[in-house]
């Protein structure tokens, strides 16, 4: 409990506290605890017909789940959203630096650009990004007039359907969600000790790695479960961008709800995921700690 | 004295707006130096561009002869006590201290070591395991002097490094700066909006206007002769009476105040010509109260000619502030003058009442003549 009086706390008043809490706790419930609950029957469930589902209690979908061919669909998933995060990171991280030293009024423009890719559909976004890297897509033509120019032999990179085209597909999505929790550590970390640093002897990349890096370890460390979770369900990147070997487990998933019409297994695979992603959500802790305790 | 700080025509301009205008001041050896002024006259600046965080728009500094105008703050034998003390709080206080030593190269043990004596030099041995956020103000602040102080470095800048603390931390503090200062013979360079603290601490102050050095001294100089109003007015208070200097010897001079009537006598030659306005400078505990009430004569003031150095006025307001009480008093002329009077014994304070009628009077050689 606080320490403010309970009479001048809205929060003891129970009255008030459940007229606000109830709707959202509601919509909670209804909408999303309910339905996952329902999924997380079906995934111990049997198909008994062609609409119909016993929940059965059994283990078989998760046993089916952990299969070499799945278990690696799954780690593979895993490791283009990791490479997808370490690029973002990589990526990111000088962007977000940029916009923090920037003059007060770009600051604001410089962090509208970065928003701006949210204003359009995903979809569309994500079919653009088909005709920047298909055969005869933008890089290659570029690439083909640059080749031309200098009398070299030119034949397009094969980018599209590959896992390559995912992960350019998973940091241009996921770049922001990086971006700007480091920009709001940087913004927030005190300046004059960058200039201690400068001061007591260090230079300029000592004092990057001894002073702003850790300061900002918050940020990067939200920014990548920020990229890394939904990189890891993503379904658009890797249906319309890669080919049939850059499949992610979230489109295993679908076929099993879809074409496969195996509720059950389906919902095993889904929650596999979950319980992966709940595993990253507790390893969150242990990074900050690291971070702060350099 | 050894000159070891060397500013030459120093210049720096923001966009249109000049914060150094044309500075040219030599910081000797040993020297607890302070740039006085207020807010925005351009003393952190020139602090600044001699840390190296802010480079000359125009005009060279040296140090020990060596022209480090556009050396990098990490290059530079000066270490900084920053405002907001800037410890990183990401690093205990001992690994706070042995920063500045790991960025120089120097070995583990003798880090530690030296990082270890300059804990105990701010007296802060105890604390090396904490982290900044288990620290008060007073315990960051010496981190950040000790932080500064264990480079060894040929000046110490500070930056309003009392400004933070509460009044009797800063009182405290004050004394064990100077007492730092004697005993590692570093030469010290402060900056100040605090009139108290420039004058407790510097051997040496400049007060800073606009960009500009009023005057350059030590702080009895400043305080008793000023060379400008604005000098006298910023060092303390200040009562300043507007005439012409009507006789001018060598062993005394006369200045008429037409607003008031009156007339003043200095016990000693000032060779301003008679037709130049003057101002007359007279601190408010050099001025005394005599009784005017009844009749009472104007008072004989010692070494000064009847009627010279004599005010009518009123009381008009008192403070008594324990150790001293400073009186408001109107002149007849409608000037204000300040008095400050000691509280001498313990019954001396009822002496003076609200709305009594007083003679203000100075001694020959209480006050200071200004020509700007």
């Amino acid at each position: 409990m606080s320490a403010a009086p309970r009479e001048t706390s809205w929060s003891g008043q129970k009255g008030a506290f459940l007229a606000l809490l109830g709707p959202p706790l509601g919509w909670f419930l209804l909408f999303f605890a309910a339905p996952l609950a329902v999924v997380w029957a079906y995934s111990f469930g049997t198909n008994v017909g062609a609409a119909e589902i016993a929940i059965s209690g059994t283990f078989a979908n998760y046993a089916r789940a952990l299969e070499p061919l799945y278990l690696g669909i799954l780690a593979k998933s895993v490791g283009i959203a990791a490479l997808a995060t370490l690029i973002c990171l990589l990526l990111g991280f000088p962007v977000a630096l940029a916009i923090s030293f920037a003059a007060p009024q770009a600051r604001i423009w410089l962090l509208i650009g970065i928003m701006l890719p949210f204003w359009t559909n995903l979809l569309i976004r994500t079919y653009a990004l088909i005709a920047v890297l298909r055969d005869e897509g933008l890089v290659n033509t570029a690439l083909a007039s640059l080749a031309d120019a200098l009398g070299l032999p030119f034949a397009p990179l094969r980018m599209i359907n590959t896992n390559v085209a995912v992960i350019v597909g998973l940091v241009y999505v996921h770049l922001p969600f990086m971006v700007l929790p480091i920009y709001a550590a940087l913004d927030r970390m005190d300046r004059t000790l960058i200039e201690a640093s400068l001061d007591l002897g260090a230079g300029h990349l000592r004092t990057m790695f001894a002073i702003v890096i850790p300061l900002a370890a918050p940020g990067i460390a939200a920014g990548l479960l920020l990229t890394l979770v939904p990189a890891l369900g993503s379904y658009l990147a890797p249906d319309l961008l890669g080919g049939p070997n850059s499949q992610m487990i979230a489109n295993v998933i679908e076929r099993q709800f879809k074409r496969a019409n195996d509720w059950p297994f389906g919902a095993a695979l889904s929650f596999m995921l979950v319980y992966l992603t709940f595993l990253i959500l507790a390893l969150r802790p242990l990074l900050a700690r690291k971070g702060a305790g350099a | 004295m050894r000159t070891i700080i060397e500013f030459r025509n120093i210049s720096k301009s923001f966009g249109d707006v000049l914060a150094v205008d044309d500075v040219s001041l030599t910081i000797n050896e040993g020297e607890f130096f302070a740039l006085l002024g207020p807010s925005g006259c351009g003393k952190t600046t020139l602090l600044r561009m001699l840390a190296g965080f802010e480079t000359p728009s125009r005009g060279t500094i040296l140090i020990d002869g060596r022209d480090i105008t556009r050396t990098p703050p990490n290059r530079r034998p000066v270490n900084m006590v920053f405002q907001s003390y800037a410890v990183f709080p990401h690093m205990s206080v001992l690994q706070n201290v042995e920063y500045g030593l790991r960025m120089d190269g120097v070995a583990a043990a003798e880090r530690r070591a030296r990082a270890r004596e300059a804990l105990a030099q701010v007296k802060l041995e105890a604390l090396e395991a904490r982290m900044p956020d288990q620290l008060s103000g007073g315990q960051r602040q010496r981190v950040a002097l000790a932080r500064a102080i264990v480079k060894r470095p040929r000046v110490l800048l500070l930056d309003e490094p009392l400004s933070a603390l509460d009044a009797k931390l800063r009182e405290e503090l004050r004394f064990e700066l100077s007492d730092l200062q004697d005993r590692l013979g570093i030469t010290f360079v402060m900056v100040t909006h605090d009139q108290d603290e420039a004058l407790a601490l510097a051997t040496r102050c400049a007060v800073m206007h606009k960009g500009s050095l009023l005057q350059v001294a030590t702080p009895a100089d400043l305080y008793e002769f000023p060379s400008s109003r604005l000098v006298a007015d910023f060092i303390g208070s200040v009562n300043l009476f507007e005439g012409h200097v009507i006789a001018d010897e060598s062993d005394h001079a006369v200045i008429d105040l037409p607003e008031h009537g009156a007339r003043a006598w200095l016990d000693h030659g000032v060779g301003v010509s008679e037709t130049v306005t003057v101002w007359l400078a007279v601190r408010p505990e050099k001025v005394e109260l005599h009784k005017r009430g009844h009749g009472t004569p104007p008072p004989e003031i010692e070494g000064t000619p009847a009627g010279y150095n004599v005010l009518a006025g009123t009381i008009r307001d008192i403070a008594y502030l324990g150790s001293e009480s400073v009186f408001d008093v109107a002149l007849e002329s409608g000037q204000r003058l300040r008095v400050i009077r000691p509280n001498l014994t313990r019954w001396d304070q009822e002496d003076f009442i609200w709305d009594e009628p007083v003679w203000v009077a100075w001694h020959a050689e209480a006050a200071a003549v200004l020509l700007q």
